[in-house]
């Protein structure tokens, strides 16, 4: 490896230390309103990271990752109000039956690509809240459900310090697993079946084999991250999983750049506070209807998003990189021609 | 018996509704490639144009229809030449996001503009809501006749144009070869910059025909976006037959759905059953049923 | 003055260039020929003439400065250019697809008539022109490719390769409504081929390309006689 190269892996892994760092220092840095969205910010980290590994490693787009999310809250809010099964263990839980939902959803999408797959999700994305709506002894119907709001088992953390912390621990932990996942040899499999299926079968890829498990990842994210939201909320009901959160969380992993992981944080943070800062911007009009408003800021900053910087936060981040080091080089070239003159 | 026919009349009002937008997808997804998800709220957009014509600026029904049909033209064509074009370079997906975000600012424009609470447009019929024939036993209403008849038309009017006028035949080339266009001397931006106008018009008819049905505020278009994408899809998204086929399978199917399993399935499941029958179908029908292969031969 | 004249031009894709300063120079009514071997610039001389790929120098077409235009309005002028592969929509009818090279005139009736007389040249696909595009064989979909660059009523024919991939009757005949174009019609032609036979046997002018860069050049009589020529195109 080049040292060049070893020194670009230093600094990403530098990087990445210094967010577990900031996690930890800021919530006490803070008021408890704005731990209480920095939790968010994690959950929405969490579901895109599965997201990515879906849309943007794997190239098949999904416009119901907010369902997958209302499952893993669901079976968080159904395992601990009916069955009494304590919170933190519902977590895993929700994971591993999102994962196990997704990989079956992820069967007959198969046969389905680009908009069919589009619609595909999307329709699960506007059936689910429905179907939780109409079996209502299950699910508590419209009314939804109320989860005890759990108080930190660490002495001297408000609930929403203790919220963050764990949102973040546990983002940390998937993060990693992502990571490592798409480094190995599955993310090439992955990576294979984006950019060329047909040279990924001849060479023994199962395609049916690599993009449902990529379903089945991007599923298990979603339902960490629902069975979070639940927690951190304290409530299910079906209007917490509009179709527009499925909207939010593609905007999200596009605006953070698709097929970069560390963009995600971005796009969770842009997830989080693009609202509100679109609600700031409308306040200084002085209408009534600041939601309306925000809803039209926040499509604008998206398409601001979209046309200046086209491969997202990640993207653009690249591109700068790639500047300084051609600025570098260019120095270089003319310090050695200064020398040699 | 009857009552069977009954369901399907009303059916075939909604599937008009659904006709007009699922063929402007169509038309947009065979210029770009894309599907255009803002494309129900340019509908709706449209639709509160006419409601503001017709209530603030005292036009009568038809002249607002029409002049409305023509700012949504102007509206369409201009979102490809600002949006779509500068973007296209960038990838489908950027583009995708972008109709998204288009989606987003009009829903939340058409709330600013004209505040989220319903409203009501009138129908375009001459007839009265309860007016109706009957035939065989089937209650006919004189409304819903017109919505189909108004749909139809549009319809036919876009396949004439399509396929008997030499801009409609230059727009087809420019969607299938715009390369191959651009060295006939077609100017293949225009073409699609007009075909994004023609679409913006025909979600303009779906949206006043459906708020003569519904409650017009600004999430009224979503669940004829939902049902109109699954028509296109249904049909094979780039097949305009198909669309509408499909839109009035879809319209149908629906009504017939609600009106026999309501009592079982209550109102929340329909939507859901829908779209899981669709999805079946397009497992055994991946191109949707008038989805074609076009023959090739090197 | 010429009918088109390139000086100097240089194209590039991406950081490949293509071309390293080609001038060539194409009389009104001639035909003239380009050869030359796989990447020695052929069919991106024609691109940059269309403008389909950037490039740098000059290019005037009946006087007027054309380098840097956009395809459509180049093809505007009057250059009509049928692209390697031929570029045709397989998804329309035969008849469609002769009546889109009209699309820069403004008479829909003389299109009509145009379009008629250009299938004229061809009876084997006249007889087939409700039927999808996609289905006709190579040679048919080449003469179709002319028939419809013909209906535009161009002051430039760019053929590229047309007879790649032809049986070798269909390039006789393609060949025939060619030269019958050039010298009965008057229309002027510029031919990629690879064929150098049929292509100095088709025109009065030819250029050698090599590596991007004019080798050679002359009358093509002269050229056919010329002993490297005749070792590495001609083959004998």
């Amino acid at each position: 490896m080049s040292p060049f190269g070893a020194n670009r892996i230093l600094w990403r892994v530098l990087a990445l230390a210094a967010v577990p760092l900031l996690v930890v220092f800021l919530p006490k840095a803070f008021n408890d309103y704005f731990n209480y969205r920095l939790a968010f910010v994690g959950i929405y980290f969490i579901a895109i990271v599965g997201l990515n590994v879906l849309t943007g490693y794997n190239g098949q787009i999904s416009l119901g990752h907010g369902a997958f999310m209302a499952i893993g809250a669901y079976t968080t809010a159904i395992l601990n109000v009916n069955y009494g099964v304590g919170i933190y263990w519902t977590i895993p839980v929700a994971g591993i039956l999102t994962g196990a939902f997704g990989f079956l959803f992820g069967l007959p999408a198969l046969r389905l690509s680009g908009v069919y797959l589009a619609l595909a999700t999307f329709s699960l994305a506007t059936s689910i809240p429905l179907v939780a709506k109409r079996f209502e002894g299950f699910t508590g119907g419209g009314q939804g459900k109320t989860i005890a709001l759990p108080s930190s088992p660490i002495g001297g953390l408000s609930t929403n310090e203790w919220l963050s912390y764990l949102t973040w621990a546990i983002a940390g932990l998937m993060f990693g697993v992502a990571w490592l996942v798409l480094r190995g040899q599955l993310g090439r499999a992955f990576r294979a079946v984006r950019d060329a299926p047909i040279a990924a079968v001849s060479s023994g890829v199962s395609l049916a084999r690599y993009k449902t498990l990529a379903f089945g990842i991007a599923a298990a994210y979603a339902g960490v991250a629902g069975a979070l939201l639940a927690i951190a909320i304290a409530f299910v009901n079906p209007d917490t999983f509009p179709v527009s959160l499925s909207i939010l969380l593609l905007t999200g992993a596009v605006v953070g750049g698709l097929g970069s992981l560390e963009g995600m944080l971005f796009g969770a943070v842009f997830i989080q506070f693009a609202p509100s800062w679109a609600e700031h911007l409308s306040e200084h009009l002085h209408y009534n209807e600041a939601t309306v408003q925000s809803t039209v800021f926040y499509g604008l900053i998206l398409l601001a998003v979209l046309f200046l910087m086209p491969g997202g936060a990640a993207g653009l981040i690249h591109q700068l990189g790639n500047g300084l080091k051609r600025l570098r080089k260019w120095r270089y070239s003319r310090a050695d021609s200064r020398a040699t003159a | 018996m009857s009552e069977f026919f009954q369901y399907v009349v009303v059916g075939l009002a909604n599937g008009g509704v659904y006709a007009t937008l699922a063929l402007a997808l169509v038309l947009i997804h065979r210029a770009t490639g894309i599907v255009n998800f803002a494309q129900g709220e340019m509908g709706m957009f449209c639709t509160f144009i006419a409601w503001s014509l017709i209530t603030h600026h005292g036009l009568p029904y038809w002249p607002a229809f029409f002049l409305t049909l023509l700012i949504a033209f102007a509206g369409g064509a201009a979102t490809y030449k600002v949006v779509i074009q500068p973007l296209s370079r960038t990838g489908e997906l950027t583009v995708v996001m972008a109709t998204i975000a288009l989606l987003i600012i009009l829903n939340g424009l058409a709330g600013w503009i004209w505040s989220p609470e319903v409203k009501f447009l009138r129908s375009p019929s001459p007839f009265a809501p309860g007016d109706h024939f009957e035939v065989g036993g089937v209650i006919v209403n004189k409304q819903d006749l017109t919505v189909i008849v108004i749909s139809l038309i549009c319809v036919a009017l876009v396949f004439l144009f399509f396929r008997f006028t030499r801009l409609g035949l230059q727009m087809r080339a420019s969607a299938v070869g715009p390369a191959t266009s651009r060295l006939l001397g077609i100017r293949v931006a225009m073409m699609l910059s007009i075909g994004w106008g023609l679409a913006a018009v025909l979600s303009a008819v779906s949206g006043m025909l459906a708020a003569s049905q519904l409650e017009l505020d600004p999430n009224f278009m979503l669940i004829v976006l939902t049902y109109a994408f699954a028509a296109a899809v249904l049909g094979g998204i780039d097949s305009p037959i198909g669309s509408v086929v499909g839109a009035f399978i879809i319209g149908i199917g629906i009504s017939l759905l609600s009106g026999y399993a309501s009592s079982f399935l209550g109102t929340e499941l329909q939507l859901p059953l829908a779209l899981a029958v669709l999805m079946l179908v397009l497992i055994v029908r991946p191109a949707g049923l008038f989805g074609q292969v076009v023959v090739r031969r090197v | 003055m010429a009918l088109l004249e390139l000086e100097n031009v240089e194209a590039r894709y991406g950081p490949i260039r293509a071309l390293h300063g080609v001038s060539i120079t194409v009389e009104e009514g001639q035909a003239v020929s380009l050869l030359g071997a796989n990447g020695a610039g052929k069919t991106t001389t024609l691109r940059s003439i269309s403008g389909t790929v950037r490039t740098t120098g000059e290019i005037a077409f009946a006087s007027k400065r054309i380098a840097g235009r956009a395809p459509e309005s180049i093809a505007r002028l009057g250059i009509a250019h049928v692209p390697e592969g031929r570029g045709i929509y397989a998804e329309l009818t035969v008849w469609e697809n002769v009546l889109l090279g009209g699309s820069i005139r403004r008479q829909r009736r003389a299109v009509k008539r145009d379009a008629e007389a250009a299938l004229g040249h061809f009876p084997r696909i006249a007889s087939r022109r409700k039927q999808q595009a996609g289905t006709l064989s190579g040679g048919e979909q080449q003469m179709l490719a002319l028939a419809r660059a013909l209906v535009a009523r161009p002051r430039l024919l760019m053929l590229d390769e047309p007879s790649l991939g032809l049986a070798p009757t269909a390039v006789q005949e393609f060949y025939r409504v060619v030269r019958l174009l050039n010298q009965q019609e008057g229309l002027t032609v510029l031919l990629v081929e690879q064929n150098a036979r049929i292509a100095l046997a088709s025109t009065q002018q030819a250029y050698v390309l090599e590596v991007g860069r004019v080798a050679m050049s002359g009358s093509s009589e002269d050229l056919s006689r010329d002993e490297g020529v005749r070792a590495s195109y001609l083959g004998y």
